[in-house]
């Protein structure tokens, strides 16, 4: 059971409620996803800990319900 | 699951370069492993693979070890550095051919 691009952006909002988000099924299978995640949260955290904010957010379905997501993460400029 | 622990300890301590991916660097199981892979051969650096689809134990231990949902991931000198966005990140902005030369990481001799 993929995870839907609506539900990826609401959890990604509900932990950075600043976020940009910008999302793109990839192969347009609803499983396949790239995200790109703005936000002021970011300042002064290290990559992986950036990527593990966006992890965090979307919790267990990480790795399961949800297949594959790349993330790219920014600051807002 | 504290052999687990151990025997990704043991993995990350011994080689310089790990890569945790699906396949082999031959025959990349997932495409987001098959990008780590080219990756690492355009750094030109030496480096172990696992292959987690071979390893359940590994599979899921690797996940609660570096605290990362997802596979490939990378270790250099038993450090966590990402998975493979964060590997194309760094590649695309210089700094994990530069983190590799800096970490003196053996070279790929052609």
């Amino acid at each position: 059971m993929p995870m839907a691009g609506p539900d990826i952006e609401a959890a990604i909002r509900a932990a950075l409620p600043d976020a940009l988000i910008e999302l793109q099924d990839l192969a347009g299978d609803d499983d396949h996803w790239a995200v790109t995640v703005t936000s002021a949260a970011f300042a002064g955290k290290s990559r992986v800990q950036q990527h593990k904010m966006v992890y965090g957010a979307i919790g267990e379905k990480m790795g399961g319900e949800l297949h594959a997501l790349q993330v790219t993460t920014r600051l807002p400029t | 699951m504290a052999d687990t622990d151990t025997r990704i300890s043991t993995l990350v301590g011994d080689n310089d370069v790990v890569l945790f991916m699906k396949g082999t660097p031959l025959f990349p199981q997932c495409g987001f492993s098959s990008r780590a892979v080219a990756i690492l051969d355009h750094c030109g650096v030496q480096y172990e693979s696992v292959d987690v689809l071979q390893d359940m134990e590994i599979r899921q231990g690797i996940k609660s070890y570096s605290d990362w949902p997802t596979i490939p991931q990378l270790y250099v000198k038993g450090e966590f550095v990402g998975g493979s966005d964060i590997m194309m990140e760094m590649f695309e902005a210089g700094e994990l051919q530069q983190m590799m030369d800096e970490k003196q990481i053996a070279k790929i001799e052609s």
